[in-house]
């Protein structure tokens, strides 16, 4: 109170200057629209095209990569041609085969779903859903963009080094990672990558702070907590979960650079490299796992929950329907984010855990599967009966939930200590989470793509070429991730470069065919949407300023998106974002901006909260105009 | 008119405040996860640990931190009093010890070093005692630069809001990088031997 009173008076000597600083003069120039901007909704468009680039390449070295699976034993000219030395004579060099699976892995996890996803998403809606100017700090806003874009360029970089990018696999375990002479993409190609993830953590840092700190301190009047739409919860609850494991990757990082550049021993003991006996000694790379998988594991649901809330409401919006259980919804998410804390240690359960400890992560694992299934059973719950408006979007949307549900299944298998002595290492895993996290997180990404481009662009998107790029990619995704199952079960282990060796394994070399083919469909699908999303940039159809009938805020911006986003004031928030086909009302939704007083026909006793004046008013309101309503 | 535009002001300080505190959260983070890796490679086996009697140098950069934290308050509250040569004068004060804080530490490496405890060292619960003291003079360094800032800004005639706004920022930084350490020495301490 006293800082406050006493900032008022001195305030007042200086009124001039503060009052200089309030009004903001733009001269925007295309450095400081397009490139150093501070508006939040351009950095979001910063983070999709920077994200859909690095998607792409991503697909492009997971082709390559399944092409070898496909054929160990032919040569093909032309990837020498593309890739040179990686390649001689038309076959993947096996050390290039290691980075390919390793960058794939590490840019979709981190670059696309991470700082793709969150970044487009929580920069464009946290403020527009919400009912906010910009960012609580719009500067650290557009540094989190270029720190992301520099650990871009400097992790495609290691693809022009000598020796080739890392390769010992997106989780670096040492003592990999921590010996440059243990492969050739231990050198050059690993400290690029960890120069990289250090400037994508700070830019992860920045940027889940700002979306914090955003949706605590900058919501608009009337909206609380309990009535922000499910999409900013879980960009919230993704940014905590990002601010606080982030940090513990750090640690592990920075205890191995000083093991791989200072000759320390946290990690390192007992190695004998190229026939002669390492001076490291005591160190325990299990150490490392720790570290690393107390990030890992929060990573995947920093992944899916922003994913999870965008399907929440774009599965709401098009079912014409409230979501089904607002409120479990948002506890499942708090769920996720916490148990995601203690069930790191599944990804170890091979390490020689103690099996007791085994047994704890064991269960808090399986825990896991009860807000999943709240989360699954409410999606299905919104769908049933709605009128539901098969938007390409929508589609996406529901193909999220299928995916969650049969990637999730696995999981319950996985998560079991005995079974993952069996499965751990093997295509089973790989499926398992390409399926719950990977295609279920992209098709949310895409779905929030679909709903929201009119926001970004001011123009709507073919529908036609949508659904072609849906039903494509939905086919070729359960095709290259199904049979892998199976191949797991049979205990063929993944980032092996070819089967050939192994007689076990021969059997499986048409299934992976298969796979490559199916892979190769899914990526050309692809295409419809890279044109359609391009294309409609520029030449798409106009949109309206709310196309979808929808609720939320960001709908009663003007489409030609503006600075400080709302040309007058801010609106104010009266009810919550799932007023959809409520009985009583002419139309089938109700903005939130719209007060309970110009829609009395509709109103229901729980709207007030349990106000008992307001409610005495609505009675009265009822009894008067009996007549009419009937 | 000009009374909003201050309100807005005042009002934009607020996130921006929020976000030190959510920047500490993650700082805090690194070191719960350097401290926790410290535990678990010192359960190992019998033969990991400290082993040894950390420097007295420790103590005294415990008591120099502490003191600075102390004049800190002290140019903090001068500042909301509207004395500003005694907020310069305590500020001048902070910097000093911190950089002293600073040198002390090296200083205790030095002692480290003569000990035989040397960063690169089988029994990495030694090297962790770099690790800790090292990543916290990162910190130390973040801290000075705040304090020059908001040393440099006190000598400007800026607008009382902003002086204080920055002396804030830096003395709630300041504040937690001292009792960051403390964390961290009484960690070693327990953890000594």
């Amino acid at each position: 109170m006293e800082t406050a009173l006493i900032v008022n008076n001195s305030a007042s000597v200086h009124r001039q200057e503060v009052n200089g600083h309030d009004e903001h003069h733009h001269h925007e120039t295309f450095l400081t629209k397009y490139v150093f901007s501070q508006d939040h909704k351009m950095i979001a468009k910063q983070f999709l095209i920077t994200g859909i680039i690095m998607g792409v390449i991503a697909m492009i070295l997971s082709v390559l990569f399944r092409i070898q699976l496909a054929y160990p034993n032919t040569a093909f000219p032309f990837l020498q041609t593309l890739l040179g030395r990686f390649a001689p004579e038309g076959r993947l060099d096996p050390n290039f085969y290691l980075s390919l699976v390793t960058i794939h892995g590490t840019i979709m996890v981190f670059f696309v779903l991470t700082a793709g996803l969150s970044g487009t998403f929580s920069n464009l809606l946290i403020p527009l859903q919400l009912g906010a100017r910009d960012m609580a700090s719009p500067f650290l806003n557009m540094l989190s963009y270029w720190f992301f874009f520099t650990a871009c360029v400097i992790m495609l970089s290691s693809f022009f080094v000598q020796k080739g990018p890392a390769s010992g696999g997106w989780t670096i375990y040492p003592p990999l990672s921590a010996l440059p002479k243990a492969m050739p993409g231990s050198e050059m190609g690993m400290s690029l990558w960890l120069a990289s993830m250090v400037l994508f953590v700070a830019s992860q840092l920045m940027g889940g702070i700002n979306y914090i700190s955003t949706v605590l301190n900058m919501r608009t009047k009337g909206m609380d907590l309990w009535k922000m739409p499910l999409t900013i919860w879980g960009f919230f609850l993704t940014a905590i979960l990002g601010v606080l494991s982030f940090p513990v990757l750090v640690a592990g990082v920075v205890l191995l650079v000083f093991d791989r550049s200072m000759g320390t021993s946290f990690y390192l003991s007992d190695i004998v490299l190229n026939g002669a006996v390492l001076p490291n000694e005591g160190g325990s790379p299990i150490l490392f796992e720790h570290l690393f998988w107390f990030l890992g594991h929060p990573e995947v649901y920093i992944v899916i929950m922003p994913a999870m809330g965008i399907a929440s409401e774009v599965m709401a919006v098009n079912s014409r329907k409230p979501i089904f259980g607002y409120h479990a919804m948002v506890y499942s998410l708090i769920g996720i984010t916490v148990l995601s804390f203690i069930v790191w240690g599944h990804h170890m359960f091979v390490t020689g855990m103690n099996p007791f400890i085994g047994g704890v992560f064991m269960i808090t694992t399986l825990i896991i599967a009860v807000p999943s299934a709240v989360k699954t059973f409410n999606w299905l719950a919104t769908l049933w009966r709605g009128n539901i408006r098969f938007t390409p979007a929508m589609m996406f949307a529901i193909g999220l939930v299928s995916f969650f549900i049969s990637g999730g299944l696995t999981g319950i298998f996985l998560g079991n200590a005995a079974l993952d002595i069996n499965l751990h290492d093997t295509y089973f895993v790989v499926a398992h989470f390409h399926l719950v996290m990977g295609s279920a997180a992209i098709f949310g990404m895409l779905a929030g793509v679909y709903h929201w481009f009119p926001k970004m662009f001011g123009r709507l998107m073919d529908e036609k070429l949508g659904y072609l790029h849906f039903w494509l990619t939905f086919i070729g995704a359960y095709l290259v991730f199904f049979p892998m199952h199976f191949m797991g079960l049979d205990g063929v282990p993944r980032r092996y470069y070819a089967f050939t060796e192994f007689e076990s394994m021969k059997q499986w070399l048409s299934v992976n065919t298969f796979i490559t083919w199916a892979a190769i469909m899914s990526a050309l699908a692809q295409v419809a949407f890279l044109f359609n999303f391009f294309y409609s940039i520029f030449y798409g159809k106009k949109a309206t300023q709310n196309p979808w009938n929808a609720n939320t805020l960001e709908w009663t911006t003007p489409v030609e998106r503006i600075h400080g986003n709302w040309p007058g004031e801010i609106p104010t928030v009266y009810r919550w974002s799932y007023d959809y086909s409520k009985p009583g009302h002419d139309q089938d939704f109700i903005p939130q901006t719209v007060p309970f007083s110009q829609t009395m026909t509709s109103n229901l006793p729980h709207d007030f909260e349990d106000d008992p004046d307001v409610e005495k008013l609505q009675t009265e309101w009822l009894k008067q105009n009996s007549q009419e309503v009937k | 008119m000009n009374q909003s535009a201050v309100d807005k002001e005042k009002i934009n300080f607020q996130p921006k405040k929020f976000n030190l505190w959510l920047f500490m959260i993650t700082s805090f983070m690194l070191f719960a996860a350097f401290t926790s890796g410290f535990i678990v490679y010192t359960q190992g086996s019998a033969d990991k640990g400290i082993k040894i009697i950390l420097p007295h140098a420790f103590i005294y950069s415990t008591i120099v931190i502490v003191l600075s934290s102390f004049t800190m308050y002290l140019s903090f509250r001068s500042a909301k009093r509207l004395q500003f040569d005694k907020q310069k004068q305590f500020l001048w004060f902070t910097l000093i010890l911190g950089v002293g804080f600073f040198f002390l530490q090296f200083y205790a490496w030095t002692v480290l070093v003569k000990m035989g405890v040397y960063l690169i060292n089988p029994n990495a619960s030694q090297s962790f005692i770099y690790i800790f003291t090292g990543v916290h003079l990162v910190h130390i360094i973040a801290g000075i630069i705040l304090l020059i800032n908001s040393l440099v800004g006190s000598y400007k005639n800026s607008p009382q809001v902003k002086n204080l706004f920055r002396l804030e920022m830096a003395s709630i930084f300041w504040h937690f990088v001292d009792i960051l350490w403390i964390y961290l020495y009484v960690f070693l301490l327990l953890n000594q031997q």
